[in-house]
């Protein structure tokens, strides 16, 4: 360390203690009292409780949710990004303002504009409900609600790699006579990997975790529309406390793991990149 | 105009019809049906005195949650840019946990934490401090919420910062403290401002991680969030929208606000 | 005539990149577009390769108006300023690029792919670093991969967006020479852009001098140094120094330099004089007359000794006369003008 600019020893110490000591409990704290909690009466009633037939519907139900909604932001972050890093456009900002808004709405929010469009009572809603399409309640609902609270993190982790990135490579490969596909299969794909990796665990961390959202547009019909974290929910109001924090753990595990890998994915990236 | 690469039709087709479904049409929805109820109805929903509550609540503890995460985002930024200690790694990657945490985990950890007979709500108790089932849980959890937003803001621009500028501050004879106050803090303002203010701008609606240890009491320990539930549940719409169209006027008001100060504060450095 | 210019412009907002561009250009040429940054040159070589679209004119290669065409079908090869060589692919797999992604029926078999590429690597004097990423490779390295992989589609003109312009002197030079005796041996017209008059002057068949999106002038070096279109060109050409004067009776009248006689058809009355460092003479010399100066550096520039002198307050590259063996600092001396090249003021 300089010693023109540096702290005094003690000083670092207090500093780096005071931040692990704020770690510590703002952080990992909690991560354990979930898992204290879930194993309070030792670890075969927290499986029994995963094991339930309601919980394993709701790990099913999240999964096909997570399945539809992750694609989907996947293809549309792509495009945005692609749109947005490599040409010059009337209106960008705009659009680039627009792809952040469902970050800085509510999830409640989130949940509820699609009762608005679809609920009994929304626009679309009596349309609906003469055909016997059920939107609102039903899959579909949470589906929606999921890819609006989930619709920005592709894009926004890829835009600030693919600007930086520049179009030089693209713009070579275009005089070597290479078409739009070719381009981004064989030139923007790979240099984007890691980090299109990283958005869309990301993306899926959040899908499967999204409760506020979920939750107005569910109907919470136990093992019908009841995902993960409306499960845990549920459960704790009924005072099943290890079951709640079972599958609250779960969760938690799936949100640790995504931590993990984007940390990786992270070196891996910033690898490449340095070494380019 | 053309353009020389390929794809910028294809590319804009879709990204203007993913977000013109999946979030144009549904917040014109938001926007437009509160005012079934007319300017007056509207107006009577949002100043119902549960309601006003619930919104002084929600902006209130936000705010109040965002300026404790500052100086505790601003720590952990520091020392883990600047510093280099055991488990710097384990808290550089700790800070994202409440991005990645389901909130509804968040919200369940945090209330057995707090909860009078929890790990910290207990000593907590005995010396008198309630925190779960209060608006002070509220703030709590939604600090929580918040302080990666400011570790994340703040983080890039330190890393960035050139150490020359302190160097040069040490030469014509600073103390360490005044090149701190002086130098760095300067530097970091804007950066430390955005990241509180996105930190107040998720506190504001969040939800899931709140419900749990806010106890819910009208009035009281409810928030703006959990009123659109409950109108939605009584089947009126329209309310629902109006709460959820005040929230967000409000949050955009004070962003702009904000962001005008940001760029007052910007030209005065500049 | 191989490749035919004609009116090409090229607007962003108000500012015109490129303004009513008209240049021919023939088959197997070498060619340079010189300028000051902004001058629009490097504009000029992204319309021709489809990676900028001119807002008019039109733009023949072997008789085919390319205005429109896109890039990927121009079948011309682009060199880049900072190379653009695909970072995830090793340089093997950099210069097949742009026979791998042909159509099926086009598209020659891998052995074939492998030959070729190793023919181009030898081309260019790197068959050793096929295994290697770019950013394993030096800089003039990466150059000659950039080189390659734009010969590999057989281009009939070859674009190359100032080649040596990220490089150091040494490889500069090197690859100058290198990349002359290529282009004689190949025989594909090529077109490169530069800022550095040396280069231009060095390398090319004729030079095209550009200034705020126009051809100012487009000549053989020689041409361009010995008669200058305008004051412009003179400028930017050589190391000439701009001097006002004022013409009259057969003589060009300086501030502070003896007179010069000229022949000129222009008018009397003020003119600009542009005088190189061998345009003007300095010997040892005192006291008070006009072209009276000091010296303040002489240097050895490779060609000669060169003298820096300081006349009222202007700073001048002189030649020393013939027997001034050893001029020092702070010497007096004197300043004669021996030709110059007028232009109207």
């Amino acid at each position: 360390m300089n010693p023109a600019i540096g702290e005094p020893r003690w000083l670092r110490w207090l500093l780096c203690l005071l931040a692990l000591a704020v770690l510590g409990v703002v952080m990992l704290l909690p991560l354990a009292a979930v898992f204290t909690e879930a194993l309070r009466r030792g670890l075969p009633p927290a499986l029994a409780a995963l094991a339930d037939p309601d919980a394993l519907a709701a790990v099913r139900l999240t999964l096909l949710v997570a399945a539809v909604a992750v694609p989907v932001n996947t293809l549309g972050g792509i495009a945005a990004a692609w749109a947005i890093a490599k040409f010059e456009f009337r209106g960008k900002r705009l659009l680039v303002t627009l792809i952040d808004l469902p970050f800085s709405v509510s999830p409640v929010i989130s949940g509820l504009v699609w009762v608005l469009l679809f609920g009994a009572q929304g626009w679309f809603g009596p349309w609906l409900q003469a055909r016997g399409i059920e939107i609102v309640f039903a899959l579909p609902g949470l589906v929606l609600a999921t890819i609006f609270v989930t619709f920005p993190f592709v894009a926004r982790t890829l835009i600030p790699l693919m600007q930086a990135q520049g179009r030089a490579e693209e713009e070579a490969a275009a005089t070597l006579g290479a078409s739009g596909w070719q381009i981004f299969r064989r030139v923007t794909l790979p240099n984007i990997r890691w980090a299109l990796l990283s958005g869309v665990l990301l993306c899926n961390a959040r899908a499967m975790g999204e409760f506020g959202a979920v939750s107005v547009v569910s109907g919470h019909v136990r093992g019908e529309t009841n995902t993960m974290p409306l499960h845990v929910e549920i459960l704790y109001n009924e005072y099943q406390f290890v079951g709640a924090f079972a599958v609250a753990a779960l969760l938690a595990l799936l949100a640790l793991v995504t931590l993990g890998a984007k940390a990786l994915l992270e070196r891996l990236g910033g690898r490449r990149l340095a070494g380019a | 105009m053309r353009h020389p690469l390929p794809g910028l039709g294809l590319a804009l087709g879709i990204t203007w019809l993913w977000l013109g479904l999946v979030v144009l049409v549904p917040l014109a929805a938001l926007v437009i049906r509160p005012w079934e109820l007319g300017p007056a109805g509207v107006w009577a929903v949002v100043t119902e005195p549960r309601v006003l509550a619930a919104l002084r609540l929600s902006f209130g503890a936000a705010l109040l949650a965002a300026l404790v995460d500052m100086p505790i985002g601003l720590l952990i930024a520091w020392v883990v840019v600047r510093y280099r200690f055991p488990g710097r790694r384990l808290l550089d990657a700790a800070v994202d946990l409440p991005f990645a945490l389901p909130t509804a985990v968040a919200g369940l950890a945090l209330t057995a934490l707090y909860a009078p007979n929890g790990w910290l709500g207990a000593p907590l108790a005995a010396l008198g401090v309630k925190v779960a089932f209060t608006p002070l849980g509220v703030a709590v959890a939604l600090a929580f919420v918040g302080l990666p937003f400011v570790v994340r803001s703040v983080e890039p621009v330190l890393r960035d910062l050139a150490r020359d500028a302190e160097e040069a501050a040490a030469t014509l004879g600073a103390t360490r403290g005044q090149t701190l106050w002086r130098v760095v803090l300067p530097a970091l303002g804007l950066a430390l401002a955005s990241g509180v203010a996105l930190a107040f701008a998720r506190a504001v609606g969040e939800y899931g991680s709140v419900i749990f240890i806010a106890g819910n009491m009208p009035m009281v320990s409810e928030i703006a969030p959990l009123l659109i539930v409950v109108q939605l549940e009584q089947f009126d719409y329209a309310a629902a929208a109006a709460i959820g169209l005040a929230m967000l006027g409000l949050s955009f008001l004070l962003l702009l606000g904000f962001n005008l100060l940001q760029r007052r504060l910007r030209r005065g450095l500049a | 005539m191989s490749i035919e210019i004609a009116g090409l412009t090229r607007r962003y907002a108000e500012v015109a990149a490129l303004d009513a561009v008209d240049l021919s250009i023939r088959d197997g040429e070498f060619i340079a577009l010189l300028g000051p940054s902004g001058s629009g040159k490097t504009t000029l070589l992204r319309a021709l390769a489809g990676l900028e679209f001119p807002d008019a004119g039109s733009l023949h290669v072997h008789g085919r108006d390319l205005a429109r065409v896109p890039a990927r079908e121009r079948g011309i090869g682009f060199v880049f300023q900072h190379y653009a060589l695909f970072r995830h692919m090793t340089v093997f797999e950099n210069v097949a690029f742009g026979l791998r992604i042909r159509p099926r029926r086009d598209r020659p078999g891998g052995a074939e792919i492998t030959a070729r590429v190793q023919r181009l690597l030898e081309l260019v004097q790197i068959p050793e670093l096929a295994r290697r990423y770019p950013d394993q490779i030096s800089g003039g390295q990466r150059q000659r991969v950039a080189l390659a992989r734009a010969l590999a589609i057989e281009p009939r003109l070859l674009l190359l967006d100032e080649p040596f312009g990220a490089l150091d002197a040494k490889v500069r030079k090197e690859l100058r020479v290198w990349l002359r005796q290529l282009h004689d041996r190949l025989g594909i017209t090529s077109i490169f852009v530069t800022h550095d008059q040396d280069e231009a002057l060095d390398l090319a068949d004729r030079v095209a001098v550009m200034r705020a999106g126009r051809v100012v002038q487009f000549d053989t070096p020689e041409t361009l140094l010995a008669r200058p279109a305008d004051a412009h060109v003179a400028g930017f050409l050589g190391e000439a120094v701009r001097l006002p004067c004022t013409l009259a009776d057969g003589q060009a009248r300086f501030a502070a330099l003896p007179p010069l006689a000229v022949e000129t058809s222009l008018p009397d009355g003020p003119a600009l004089a542009f005088l190189r460092p061998v345009d003007l003479a300095a010997e040892p010399a005192g006291g008070d007359a006009p072209g009276n100066a000091t010296v303040v550096s002489a240097r050895h520039d490779g060609r000669g000794l060169r003298l820096t002198v300081l006349l009222e307050g202007t700073v001048l590259d002189a030649t020393p006369a013939a027997g001034w063996a050893a001029p020092a600092r702070g010497e007096p001396c004197r300043v004669r003008p021996l030709a110059a090249r007028l232009f109207p003021a």
